[in-house]
């Protein structure tokens, strides 16, 4: 079947097999590794893309429901202006370890921030309650999350 | 926060919070895992699991398999036999079955694998392969296989007459069956501390690239000990070990999970030699979750022989360990318990006696070290969780109980009851410290006063000493090969430098930290050092990172590598300088003549030197390389403060506040070490109050995915309140013990130390891990009925 995924904003046409998960397009089609994959189940997260802006877990999409949609994956989220403030942030308050979470919680940080430019506490812990973190406790992710609505907000203000 | 450092913020020494480099790969998604890797004309491998937990195999039909469009090879293991790799050593002196030919002894276990084109081929293969079980009964606990007339696990195992995988025992068992004999009070408290497993969000994984023309095998694979790997490799499979290079790529977590070699691996590896291709396999969730290294599931009695004012005289154990069907505990030779006899924990008393059994049964093999150091999370929950006991029997206070029998400072170097040597520690003060924290005098008071009100309110302590960073060659090997690790450092002319470790970072910010101890030894500033590691072919030859041996053993071998350096780097400054080099000092990056700081030369003009203007006779070049044997272990502390509201209505018990106060000696990244205290509190949780894996009676396991598997979420964690104290272990060159593993090993017993003080007014003594809200209801309602 051929589809078209945008994909952070370039079209890409394949033709795909109906049973082929959008994750494995992302990695293997795409060639965009930075989307992984942790449990089969639709339970971590750590394949975690938005779809027209909404996070969705690619693991439990199939590539042929993206067909004429907006994908943006970890490789999209920085800018002709430098790091999104989320990956800025996750830096600056290390929120990651491995990392290998890490590229999901900063997209449902970034879509989260876009909708609610100050979350609190737990309203950022429900927010990513979707997605599993095996090294940090969660601690400094909130505080990235955080951060980056703050430094949103600020740049924002300023333009 | 104690400050460390001794050079400034733009060097980035020890103490400086300097932020990792590791990130920017990671936050642009450019990381490189295992399965991220693609070389051409690459194969894919998916296994055929055992869906039963024992049964007999009479006849594996590949046929229809083989028939699937992009199936290269279906192997099974009389294939691997007819190439003598049917069956791999353990790590833990046992055989494991790598293609299962005689029976399968464990629901998961490897039965074949399929080889094709593409993963989806090769999963559509795997479903097709048809397997002839014949059913046997099943053993799913240690206490049904070691009972009179048990069907035996092991019929393979050349002398194996029953189920029994070991027994060791240590400690004085005269003298303290003696201390016994003439206690006041004897408590006692039998437990189960589950099975869990360490779940990294990465499953385990290898590209196998062997040249079948040169020989040359290249094989990444996810591994937490690259160069221990290469060398099992080679006496496994027979490979020369110069051919044989392990890159361990970016690892997604490891915790202990990805310290034992798979049969995947070898599978996978196998097939590439004969195939003459490269072959991926990724794990998939539940292959890991169901077949490679949990942790855990050791059965204790544990007792303690107390004086009437609750002074400690003796403790004895019983342990008995579920091992699954093969002995595969990722741990030191000597011990066949790990380091379980460190479970007299802080305290002082002289005798102690500990034996231990552990038993075949029909479950996964493992037994690795997740997140601790070889059993001690084990160890110390069975003392903490000892100390409640006896404090509520006695009617002690719990904290005052423990202050009564802490070591105190002055005793250290302390040898225990079991033969560990603690380097430093200040116990008093950090109980204390934590307490006032917590305003734990105010907490006693509201929860009498709660309990009037019919409400339950708990207050648990717990007080753990961790023994990492294994270990002196005196004691310890894995496999033979002594716990020593590497750091091998070049400075180049610009004096900017490339340091290459023996050990293997799987997020915990080995790029950081160690470039901050070269920093803090050299002057060089740590964002000029590049860490490189992981790739046998490119790095000395060290043991692994588990354990918290890192810091202890890589972290000692980079200090003194780099002091090696700096030693040389002197010695040219005082030639640039015309001085004696015993005149020569060093303060951050440069050096000058005591006395006269004007005159002095960077550590980059003395690297520029090093390749172009030397002393007479000495040889050129600014690189060298050390291999260090600690001394001794490290020995971190810490204690743990938590208080927790429980309904008693439904049992479901909430915490209100975690209090964490470590000592892991000097900080060298303060950011990165709360980073770690952060995850291990959250594992520590997770084990107290949901995460286990379980088995039915047919030994079907509960707990294959993230759905039966339960690991907390951002919306269950608790908030954590980290405090500090800074006792340097002696014997470490920068004073640094361990830490990633702390919080795991002691906050498990502070949690449920915190519930069962709550009900402690009702008799309730213990309620296993995990301490789910059912169990908590019926321990109140039997309690109260």
């Amino acid at each position: 079947m051929e589809i078209t995924i945008n994909i952070n904003g370039t079209d890409h046409t394949a033709d795909v097999e109906p049973r082929r998960l959008l994750v494995d397009h992302i990695r293997t089609g795409a060639g965009l590794t930075g989307t992984h994959i942790g449990c089969d189940t639709t339970s971590c997260g750590v394949c975690t893309v938005l779809v027209d802006g909404t996070p969705v877990k690619s693991c439990t999409m199939l590539a042929v429901q993206a067909d004429g949609r907006e994908v943006t994956t970890v490789e999209g989220l920085k800018s002709a202006d430098g790091l999104h403030p989320v990956q800025q942030a996750f830096s600056d308050e290390h929120g990651l370890q491995c990392g290998f979470c890490t590229p999901a919680m900063m997209l449902v940080g970034a879509a989260l921030i876009d909708e609610n430019p100050a979350p609190s506490d737990d309203e950022v812990r429900w927010a990513i309650s979707g997605n599993l973190c095996r090294c940090t406790g969660y601690m400094n992710i909130v505080k990235a999350i955080q951060a980056a609505a703050a430094a949103a907000s600020s740049s924002n203000g300023d333009s | 926060m104690t400050d460390t450092t001794t050079t400034p913020p733009e060097i980035g020494g020890i103490g400086h919070s300097v932020k990792r480099v590791e990130d920017a790969r990671l936050i642009e998604g450019q990381g490189n895992f295992l399965d991220d890797i693609s070389l051409p004309g690459m194969l894919h491998m998916a296994l055929v699991r055992s869906p039963v937990a024992h049964a007999r195999i009479n006849g594996i039909d590949t046929e229809a398999a083989t028939a699937v469009d992009g199936v290269l090879a279906v192997v099974t293991g009389e294939l691997m036999a007819a190439h003598n790799l049917a069956w791999m050593p353990t790590l833990s002196g046992d055989t494991q079955a790598v293609l299962a030919t005689d029976k399968v002894r464990y629901q998961g276990q490897e039965v074949a694998a399929v080889i094709a084109t593409d993963p989806y081929a090769a999963a559509d293969g795997a479903e097709l392969v048809e397997v002839d079980y014949e059913m046997l009964d099943a053993i799913t606990t240690p206490q049904q296989s070691l009972a009179e007339g048990a069907e035996l696990i092991r019929d393979e195992k050349e002398g194996q007459t029953d189920n029994l995988a070991y027994t060791w025992e240590t400690g004085d068992e005269a003298a303290t069956e003696a201390a016994f004999a003439s206690a006041d009070r004897v408590v006692s408290l039998t437990t189960h501390y589950p099975r869990s497993h360490p779940a990294p969000l990465e499953t385990c994984g290898i590209v196998a690239d062997v040249n079948s023309v040169t020989g040359q095998a290249t094989i990444y694979m996810t591994s937490q000990a690259p160069h221990a790997h290469r060398t099992l490799f080679a006496l496994v499979a027979g490979l020369p070990e110069q051919n044989i290079r392990i890159v361990s790529p970016d690892i997604g977590g490891g915790f202990g999970n990805k310290v034992p070699i798979y049969p995947g691996y070898v599978v996978a590896t196998a097939a590439s030699l004969l195939i003459g291709r490269p072959v991926k396999w990724v794990e998939t969730r539940t292959g890991n979750l169901i077949s490679t290294g949990f942790g855990r599931d050791y059965y204790m009695t544990g007792e303690l022989a107390l004086t009437d004012e609750g002074r400690i005289q003796a403790m004895r154990v019983d342990m008995l360990s579920d091992q699954g069907a093969f002995y595969s505990d990722a741990q030191p030779t000597r011990y066949r318990a790990g380091l379980f006899h460190v479970c007299t924990g802080s305290y002082d008393f002289p005798h102690a006696h500990i034996k231990c059994r552990g038993a075949f049964t029909n479950k996964a093999p493992g037994g690795v070290a997740y997140r601790c150091s070889f059993r001690i999370t084990e160890a110390s929950y069975l003392i903490e969780r000892l100390m409640q006991t006896a404090a509520d029997e006695l009617g002690i206070d719990p904290a005052e109980l423990r202050l009564r029998n802490f070591i105190q400072p002055e005793q250290f170097p302390y040898e225990t009851a079991t033969g560990f040597v603690y380097d430093s520690g200040d116990y008093p003060t950090a109980l204390r410290k934590a307490l006032d924290a917590a305003g734990y005098e105010e907490l006693r008071a509201e929860q009498a006063a709660a309990r009037e009100e019919g409400r339950l309110v708990g207050i648990g302590i717990a007080h753990f000493t961790e023994a990492v960073g294994a270990g002196p060659a005196h004691t310890y090997d894995i496999a033979g090969l002594k716990m020593i690790d590497s750091a091998e450092l070049r400075v180049h002319p610009t004096g900017k430098a490339i340091l290459k470790l023996g050990v293997k970072t799987q997020g915990q910010g080995h790029e950081t930290t160690f470039a901050q101890i070269v920093a803090e030894e050299t002057g060089i500033p740590s964002t000029d050092i590049k860490v490189v590691h992981g790739d046998t072919d490119d790095t000395p030859y060290g043991l692994g990172t588990y354990a918290s041996r890192s810091t202890p053993v890589g972290g000692a071998a980079t200090a003194m590598v780099a002091r090696k350096i700096a030693d040389k780097a002197r010695h040219i400054a005082a030639h640039l300088l015309e001085a004696a080099p015993e005149d020569i000092e060093r303060h951050a990056d440069k050096f000058h003549v005591a006395g006269s700081p004007d005159q002095a030369v960077s550590i980059q003009d003395a690297a520029f030197a090093a390749y172009t203007n030397l002393p007479e006779g000495m040889e050129y070049g600014l690189e060298d390389v050390t291999y260090y044997n600690p001394p001794n272990l490290t020995f971190p502390y810490g204690s743990y403060v938590v208080v927790v509201d429980v309904d008693p209505e439904t049992g479901v018990w909430k915490v209100r506040r975690m209090i964490a106060l470590d000592d892991c000696g000097v900080r060298i990244n303060p950011m990165i070490v709360e980073g770690q205290i952060h995850g291990g509190l959250t594992e520590g949780f997770a084990m107290s109050s949901m995460q286990w894996i379980t088995f039915d009676d047919d030994g079907n396991c509960i707990g294959s995915n993230f759905m039966d598997y339960l690991v907390p979420t951002a919306w269950e964690t608790p908030r954590f309140e980290l405090l500090e104290t800074v006792t340097p272990s002696p014997h470490h060159p920068i004073g640094a013990k361990g830490i990633g593993e702390s919080a795991t090993v002691g906050s498990p017993a502070a949690f449920v130390n915190a519930v069962v003080d709550a009900l402690a007014h009702l008799g309730v003594r213990n309620i296993d891990m995990p301490v789910l809200p059912d169990r908590v209801w019926e321990a109140i309602d039997s309690a109260s009925g």
